[in-house]
């Protein structure tokens, strides 16, 4: 598989002029391979946003390095690079430019020079995948947060990068809301194999990714599939984060006495256990 | 105090070429001392609802009674100032309020807006900043020092400081992870029973309304829709369903268990240790 990022012992403080204060990242390496969704999780603080701004070279690690497509990313070829990156924050607010939904979808467009009949077709299409085209000449300062955010995610898949980054980009949605917006970053996903990163606290969405990173005081703490982290249990909870409904469940009905087999992901293997180990003597 | 709506309509930009409906004949009523939930889409019309729980809008029909004060289209609103100081709104994302040079400077700024003298108002900020479980150290600190989860608790003690009586939530909980959350409502909770304030929390959380509040209201195109407890509300899956709201999802999971066991619990849970501890119990009898 064709790896498209790597990191490789990335070290990054925000006051390099105070030794004393402990790095924001420290010593994180990983890879992403091609059409891969992969989660960072932690808690506030963690790292995990810090660790997205140095993939998309806002900021400049210290230590160590990161490679786009195999190329090392350096200042020259920050902006290729970055062109291939789309870039989702949490808050809307601080990322509007354009008067209108169109302008501002559009902005990242005229920048990047693509010639104004494509560019108002990319617009539509892009406004299209997240379900907002009937607000086209709408003030985007009018638009509820949630509507926002799907604006902002469209001005993101406007420049048709090959990763798509969301910094908790779910994050101030209403569940429906959220899940159009997973619904189509998965639909994007499979017709054109984007690679995503999604910075999230939202257990449902880290649950979609292949792969987690789960990041606990500026350091890796742990990597792996959906199941092989949240089988850490305890510990995730220790960390800040929490477990998935079906495994809280269990573990409160095991505390209750409920006899229980345990090690699953999804609610109809719970209902299934607590039936079996319950009923089926 | 009472807060009471009565066929409010409000409408954006009346007048103007892009005049918005977003609220229409809205009756609600939030009596003394209830933990109130105000449940909806994006753009069902919460947060115009939460802009006039303290007259930061004025019904363009209907009439808004809190207390003892009314608000009304017409009129022209006397003194709102103790209005603003008993409801106290925490906004989403508060700490983007925060601008003094400390900690304590910045709980200190509500009530001094509203007429405490400065010693008060100390004496409030250092009780209140306790309250919210902030650490003595941080007082003298920017608040800009702090870590997100604590900047938060900085803004919603300087809502406290102006001692209100009703505290209106604005999605408090958004970006915060899930212990922050956590320990966000459980606060709000205790500040509620040993306070005796009334809590207004506007949320698309049905898992927070569920667990937290005594009254839920369901908004939906700007309408109220549905007012009650939060198991009459939330036992009527397919009422929901017409709002394209889905039940908390420990409901959902109760009915589907229901429906595998073959039999139902002796009643609906709200919280997941309740759930628990039900289905433990009725596991047991059938055991007998």
């Amino acid at each position: 598989m064709n790896e498209i990022l790597s990191l490789k012992n990335i070290a990054f403080t925000y006051v390099p002029d105070q030794p004393e204060v402990k790095n924001a990242v420290e010593d994180v390496s990983f890879a992403v391979n091609e059409g891969e969704w992969i989660a960072i999780v932690g808690h506030n603080g963690s790292g995990k946003s810090t660790l997205a701004r140095i993939i998309n070279g806002l900021l400049f690690p210290q230590q160590g390095s990161v490679s786009v497509l195999g190329q090392p990313m350096n200042e020259e070829n920050l902006w290729d690079i970055r062109s291939q990156m789309g870039m989702v924050f949490q808050n809307p607010d601080n990322q509007f430019v354009g008067a209108t939904v169109q302008d501002d979808v559009a902005f990242a467009l005229e920048n990047n020079g693509v010639p104004y009949e494509e560019m108002v077709e990319r617009v539509h299409e892009a406004l299209a995948q997240v379900k907002m085209t009937d607000f086209l000449d709408n003030e985007p300062q009018h638009l509820s947060g949630g509507q926002k955010q799907r604006v902002a995610i469209a001005g993101a898949l406007a420049l048709r990068p090959r990763i798509l980054i969301l910094d908790e980009a779910t994050s101030m949605l209403d569940p429906q809301g959220r899940a159009e917006v997973l619904a189509t970053v998965m639909k994007l996903r499979e017709e054109t194999g984007l690679t995503v990163l999604s910075i999230t606290h939202d257990l449902e969405e880290a649950m979609l990714a292949d792969r987690l990173l789960f990041m606990n005081g500026g350091r890796k703490f742990a990597e792996g599939t959906p199941q092989q982290i949240f089988d850490l249990g305890d510990e995730l909870v220790k960390l800040g984060l929490d477990l998935p409904f079906p495994i809280k469940m269990a573990k409160l009905l095991q505390q209750q006495g409920v006899a229980l087999e345990g090690g699953y992901m999804t609610e109809e293997e719970l209902v299934n256990d607590i039936w079996i180990s319950n009923f089926k003597k | 105090m009472d807060i009471e709506l009565q066929k409010v309509s409000y409408s954006y930009g009346v007048g103007t070429p892009f005049e918005k409906r977003a609220l229409f004949d809205v009756d609600l009523l939030i009596p003394s001392g209830s933990y109130q939930a105000i449940i909806g889409h994006t753009g069902s019309g919460k947060s115009t609802i939460l802009q006039h729980l303290n007259a930061l809008l004025k019904p363009t029909e209907g009439t808004v009674r809190i207390g003892d004060a009314i608000i009304e289209h017409k009129k022209k609103p006397k003194d709102l100032r103790p209005v603003r100081q008993k409801v106290g709104i925490v906004f989403q994302f508060p700490e983007h309020q925060l601008f003094e040079e400390t900690v304590l400077k910045d709980i200190m700024f509500g009530p001094m807006n509203f007429g405490v003298d400065e010693k008060e108002a100390e004496a409030r900020a250092r009780t209140m900043s306790k309250l919210v479980g902030l650490p003595d150290n941080v007082l003298e600190k920017s608040p800009f020092d702090l870590s997100g989860g604590q900047m938060r608790r900085v803004a919603i003690a300087g809502v406290l400081a102006m001692k209100p009586d009703v505290i209106v939530l604005d999605e408090p909980t958004a970006g915060l992870d899930p212990r922050g959350r956590k320990e966000i409502m459980d606060l709000f909770y205790q500040l509620y029973e040993e306070q005796n304030l009334t809590m207004i929390l506007v949320t698309h959380s049905m898992e927070d309304a569920a667990r937290y509040a005594d009254r839920i209201a369901i908004m939906y195109n700007g309408r109220c829709v549905l007012t009650g407890a939060p198991l009459e509300i939330f036992g009527d899956a397919e009422k929901l369903a017409e709002f394209r709201l889905e039940v908390p999802h420990i409901i959902q999971f109760q009915k589907r268990l229901e429906a595998r066991l073959g039999f139902s619990l002796p009643k609906l849970c709200l919280r997941e240790e309740e759930l628990a501890e039900t289905l433990a119990a009725a596991l047991k009898e059938r055991e007998r």
